[in-house]
């Protein structure tokens, strides 16, 4: 048992458990596909259950239970032994520091998708049918193939100080110092550094929006955009009246997506500032006080707070699509 | 549809799912596996008495886990001090080291997953595994006599929770150190001060000559999300020189608050210093870049003649880069952060802890080796680019590689000497790992008055 459960330091012991575990994967797999496809007239029910079966006791054990478990302990005190009733709710809500936090994450749902939505949709459509369309595209999509973490290491050194008088490492620092100005402490002051912050989300993001709404740019039919121009719209007219119009239930997924992503945010900030000089945001603080400062409690009431957010956005987003595909 | 369009559309979900296992399993087992097996010092073997892990009767063959703070480059002098005891028994040391080890060795023991022996960092950490998880096993007998015979009662006290002795003190850090460039003073004429006034004296006679980005001193707080760890280390040691060690008593287990007067006059006293714009932040910037300036190179803006001192630990002697010649007459030096007056030794010490969570004999047996003098001479002999020190009396200080070690050790072993240990690794964790931090944090970002900072710590003091 103990050699199918610790390989320590042995990548051929840790290959091996790799291979037997796919193959058992494998194999269950197998089984199941077997089983269902077995009987002649199979009921819809019995291969709907075959199917779906191990996803949804999957998902019981996997998600489910941690989640009923999570509620569970955000009424409990800090190592979930005594019941406290609406405390930590009361702490998350009335402690200036948790008080930022909230504000931080407001901000940060606020402003990110919005921003980065924005761009990618004026990028989107100027480069439409323009005569570099692919390579512009691919230079705003590029950095969706770096990780949060290193955009972060990248964006890090772009802000980095050094005195006046030392040669200066950080591009934007340099940029004020050959334009005479004295270098800034950029990651120092709210809320000017949750917004720098933002940056490197929004530079990542706005590749991400730009691809798909060029997509459903391009899916506008011809004949309403001639039908327009014939009409004598044209330039911003065209882009408000016809092309946002036309394209409002994919802008709307990207918009919520985004705004999803930037709720999990987490890498970014811990990256950047880990959290200090008034940064933090919900995702970041739900971990330091679990993992740092063993609060169970405050931690999943603050978990939870982050799911009671998600779950409008999440509802809408999920409405949108069923409605773009009802419109298709 | 047809049968065979069935079994080709099988054949194709199965691979898929195999595939994408595949990598999501291969992205788990491409954990590190450091911890290298031999490491630096295999020539400077240190040979020990085997007898004494005889009564453990025979663990040939037998495997204990360790998971520790500890990673590379230490990690190879580590698991080399190791070899004698498994030469001896023919155990197996199972090393892991993780920076994350802190925030995941608490899930691994409610997980029911626990390593045998665990380096802790902090006693704090010890306090949170005894009182909230009840995991970790007090000290067999042989480590407690081992303990007693080595270590002064201080450190054994360290180690106990609610009298019970639990982990034996492992290696130990000398934090009341100013680092600064021998040389530089020599031309400048300057003398290593002795007192307190002395050295404010230095400070202010150095300020005379600022110039550009030049200051007498530099520091630098940041060290990812433990940020601002360098700066209560400043704060611990002035108290322990303004307010006393028996008021630093008080201070860390809050028979006074936090913002106690004396408390308060010690920050200012700090302040005197670090928030001085004349004092500070020599090559890095000004006051507010002390909490952005990462703490490993804070030090250096020494070697670029930008800075004068720094007040750093002695493991800072491993951050300076490759090829600074740490020695009396070297790049760069200590010397010991003066008291009020001469005589005092007020030190701020700090050091890791071994905690076991299971009682098998070959654990036991590796707790008492690690306990023993013998651990430390092996350490010792294996660190041989130094940077590593013990309060074990039983250390041979001779083994020891470098002068500045030596000196660590004498200052360890001077009976004038009144060590402390790090004060925010005793405070409860919502305090010693998170509002001093952040709270010096800000003390330097955003301008708070002592009074503010020390508020605002007493405020998040749990109540219970």
């Amino acid at each position: 048992m103990d050699w199918l459960l610790y390989a320590g330091d042995d990548t051929g012991h840790k290959f091996l458990l790799m291979i037997i575990a796919i193959v058992l994967f494998v194999a269950l797999m197998g089984i199941i596909l077997f089983v269902v496809d077995r009987p002649r007239n199979p009921s819809r029910w019995f291969v709907g259950f075959g199917f779906v079966g191990a996803a949804l006791l999957l998902l019981t054990i996997g998600l489910v239970y941690p989640a009923i478990r999570t509620i569970i302990n955000s009424f409990m005190n800090r190592n979930s032994t005594e019941f406290v009733g609406l405390d930590n709710y009361i702490r998350a809500f009335t402690e200036p520091q948790f008080l930022i936090v909230l504000g931080n994450t407001a901000l940060w749902v606020l402003v990110a998708p919005l921003v980065a939505t924005f761009l990618g949709l004026v990028y989107a459509y100027l480069v439409d049918k323009s005569r570099f369309e692919a390579l512009a595209k691919g230079l705003v999509f590029l950095p969706m193939a770096i990780s949060m973490v290193g955009a972060s290491i990248i964006w890090k050194f772009v802000y980095e100080f050094k005195p006046a008088g030392v040669n200066q490492t950080g591009l934007l620092n340099q940029f004020i110092v050959w334009l005479g100005g004295e270098p800034q402490q950029f990651l120092l002051s709210r809320p000017l550094n949750t917004f720098l912050i933002m940056v490197v989300f929004i530079w990542i993001q706005a590749g991400f929006a730009m691809t798909l709404l060029s997509a459903s740019i391009k899916a506008i039919p011809d004949d309403i955009v001639e039908a327009a121009r014939l009409d004598g719209v044209s330039g911003v007219g065209m882009f408000w009246r016809i092309t946002i119009p036309s394209i409002r239930p994919a802008l709307v997924v990207v918009l919520t997506t985004i705004a999803m992503t930037t709720l999990k945010t987490f890498d970014i900030v811990r990256t950047m500032t880990a959290g200090q000089f008034n940064t933090s945001i919900v995702a970041l603080e739900f971990y330091d006080q679990r993992f740092r400062q063993n609060e169970a409690g405050l931690s999943a009431a603050l978990a939870v707070l982050l799911f009671v957010i998600v779950i409008p956005v999440i509802i809408y987003n999920v409405r949108q699509q069923r409605l773009s595909e009802d419109v298709r | 549809m047809t049968i065979r369009m069935a079994s080709k559309r099988r054949a194709v979900a199965l691979a898929a799912t195999g595939a994408s296992l595949a990598l999501v399993l291969a992205a788990c087992a491409d954990t590190d596996d450091g911890g290298g097996e031999d490491g630096g010092g295999e020539a400077t073997q240190a040979t020990i008495d085997c007898a004494a892990y005889e009564e453990f009767g025979d663990l040939e063959g037998t495997e204990v886990s360790v998971y520790t703070t500890i990673v590379e480059p230490e990690a190879e002098t580590q698991t080399a001090s190791y070899k004698p005891f498994e030469d001896c028994t023919g155990v197996t040391i199972n090393y892991e080291g993780s920076r994350e080890m802190e925030a995941q060795l608490p899930v691994r023991v409610q997980a029911g997953n626990p390593p045998d022996i665990a380096i802790l960092p902090q006693p704090g950490l010890l306090q949170t595994l005894v009182n909230d998880y009840d995991a970790v096993l007090p000290a067999p007998e042989q480590v407690e006599a081992n303990v007693d015979e080595g270590w002064a009662p201080e450190w054994k006290e360290y180690g106990t929770v609610d009298g019970t002795f639990y982990a034996a003190p492992l290696g130990s850090n000398v934090k009341s150190y100013v680092w600064y460039s021998p040389s530089m003073f020599e031309e400048a004429g300057y003398e290593v001060p002795t007192t307190w006034d002395e050295l404010m004296e230095l400070t202010a006679t150095i300020a005379e000559g600022n110039e550009g980005a030049t200051r007498p001193w530099c520091a630098g707080v940041e060290s990812g999300d433990a940020t601002g760890w360098p700066g209560t280390d400043w704060i611990e040691d002035v108290v322990l020189r303004t307010a006393g060690p028996d008021v630093y008593d008080q201070w860390y287990t809050h028979e006074i608050p936090f913002n106690d007067p004396q408390i308060v006059d010690a920050f200012d006293t700090a302040g005197e210093i670090l928030k001085n714009p004349d004092y500070v932040n020599g090559g890095l910037g000004g006051v507010d870049s002390i909490a952005t300036a990462t703490w490993t190179d804070a030090g250096y803006p020494i070697l670029d003649g930008n800075c004068w001192m720094h007040r750093a630990a002695n493991f800072y002697q491993t951050q300076w880069p490759e090829g600074t010649e740490v020695a009396p007459d070297g790049d760069v030096y200590a010397f010991y952060l003066p008291a009020q007056t001469a005589d005092e030794k007020p030190t701020l010490v700090a050091g890791e802890f071994i905690g076991a969570f299971t009682d098998r004999p070959e654990v036991q047996a590796f707790q008492t080796y690690l306990s023993s003098a013998d651990w430390a001479n092996a350490k010792a002999a294996a660190t041989p680019a130094g940077g590593w020190v013990s309060a074990n009396s039983g250390l041979d200080q001779e083994l020891l590689a470098t002068d500045f070690d030596r000196l660590s050790a004498e200052i360890l072993a001077d009976p004038a000497t009144v060590a402390r240990f790090d004060a925010s690794d005793l405070m409860p964790a919502a305090v010693g790992t998170d509002s001093f931090w952040n709270g010096i944090t800000e003390w330097f970002a955003s301008d708070l008055s002592s009074q503010q900072v020390t508020d605002r710590i007493e405020d998040s003091w749990p109540s219970n």
